[in-house]
């Protein structure tokens, strides 16, 4: 398949904006994953609503918050901008943070789902042989976790993928700035004589996205392999 | 005397735990049907669970007491820990979870390791992952684990009962040759008194969160 300069330019971008997503919030994922696994507290369940709140949103909304909170005027993004230099609005990097926000609540569930497989008792058995939490953390939960650790990653990079409504709404569709695979072929639906283009974008599109569920079940295979004593 | 003394008070769900024991000089029994108590006795000296009220005193140490606020956390206690599944770390080689309680301490080899892994009979295991072991095998590597992190009192929770009748003949022998060659204080719990009778100095018997007599 020939694609043309602005259609690699889209394909490069989501997956730039995927990457930075997923590395951006993997350890703010795997930390919230850990104390939902491993702690209660009053008013837990409202936490956990509110990390899954992206999952049955509009993304629309989500996407208008974003901009309320981190816009160039907003409430913590006019700091953003006057103090260190960062305006995320209409950029790529503030594509990223629609991605990652989407994202998270998958990766979130991906990982917690797997500190909760890992028998408590082996950490406590890591414990009783002398080693501080920190310790236990590094050499027994988390590589025993890491195979759903990275299939929480890898989902939500399948997320980050197909991020539209809450892209749109926080960065726009700029060509060569935020323009990704959805956005575009958003816009493109709107030329006429854009049909070719439409199917080749989708046809990428189909194929990163089942191509990640498949590295994600695949992982996933490989964890409950790794417990198995 | 062991120096342990166990008395605690504690509420986890349904089940009330109220006990007071002391330690015999090398093997104390904790004798009792499922359900009585037993692991969770293990678990609050080994500092995994924390009684709602109590005391207790491990080789003549206060490792935690509510009238002060003591609570000394599981690493520092100085418990061997054997789980009933043994619950060896499936990531890692037989050598690798023999000397993890010494890689965590910062602590070199230790001297026993050898002497250690011929008593359990265990030296041909050493490279092996945990999954390519037997129950008895794995029970064995899960002992020696225990006892090379140095440990002041060593815990037994049912260290047989996950391995078939066979395999029992072949730990229990080790046990009573551990117990003559390290000098340490060991609790043992089981729901079977033929196990219990063979080694055991002292029998704390114990019924839906109390003790029976002692």
């Amino acid at each position: 398949m020939d694609f043309t300069p602005e259609e690699w330019q889209a394909i490069w971008l989501t997956l730039r904006v995927a990457v930075v997503a997923v590395v951006g919030s993997l350890p703010f994922a795997v930390a919230v994953a850990w104390v939902l696994s491993h702690t209660r507290f009053p008013g837990k369940i409202l936490v956990e609503a509110l990390i899954s709140l992206p999952l049955v949103l509009p993304p629309v909304v989500t996407g208008y918050a974003l901009l309320i909170l981190l816009g160039r005027h907003g409430i913590i993004g006019q700091f953003l901008d006057r103090d260190l230099g960062i305006v995320l609005a209409f950029r790529w990097t503030g594509a990223a943070v629609a991605a990652a926000v989407m994202g998270f609540p998958f990766m979130v569930r991906g990982i917690r789902l797997s500190f909760d497989a890992i028998d408590r008792d082996l950490e406590g058995a890591a414990a009783t042989l002398g080693a501080p939490a920190w310790l236990v953390f590094l050499t027994v939960t988390l590589p025993l976790a890491l195979p759903g650790l990275l299939s929480g990653a890898v989902l939500a990079f399948g997320r980050s993928l197909g991020e539209f409504g809450a892209t749109i709404t926080f960065v726009s569709s700029i060509p060569g700035e935020t323009r990704t695979i959805a956005s575009g072929i958003y816009a493109l639906l709107q030329t006429p004589d854009g049909d070719a283009e439409v199917l080749r974008l989708c046809a990428v599109s189909l194929v990163l996205s089942f191509g990640s569920l498949v590295v994600s079940e695949l992982l996933i295979r490989a964890g409950q392999r790794r417990l198995a004593q | 005397m062991s120096g342990l003394e166990f008395s605690a008070r504690l509420a986890l769900g349904d089940f009330r735990l109220d006990a007071a024991f002391e330690g015999a000089e090398r093997v104390t029994a904790l004798f009792g049907p499922s359900g009585a108590g037993k692991s969770t006795i293990l678990r609050l000296i080994a500092g995994l669970l924390r009684p709602d009220e109590g005391r207790i005193v491990l080789a003549g140490h206060t490792v935690f007491d509510s009238a002060t606020g003591l609570n000394l956390p599981a690493r520092k206690r100085r418990v061997g820990l054997v789980f009933q599944d043994g619950l060896l770390f499936p990531h890692m080689s037989v050598r690798q979870n023999l000397l993890y309680g010494p890689w965590a301490r910062r602590a070199p080899k230790p001297a026993a390791f050898d002497r250690t892994v011929e008593i359990l009979d265990i030296a041909k295991l050493l490279d092996r992952a945990p999954r390519r072991l037997s129950g008895g095998e794995r029970q064995r590597a899960a002992i020696g684990r225990a006892l090379l992190s140095d440990p002041a009192v060593l815990l037994m929770d049912e260290p047989v009962s996950a391995v078939d009748q066979e395999r029992r003949a072949e730990i229990l022998p080790h046990l009573a040759s551990l117990t003559q060659e390290f000098p340490i204080p060991m609790i043992y719990v089981s729901h079977a008194i033929e196990e219990v009778e063979r080694l055991a100095d002292k029998v704390v018997r114990i019924r839906d969160g109390r003790i029976q007599d002692s």
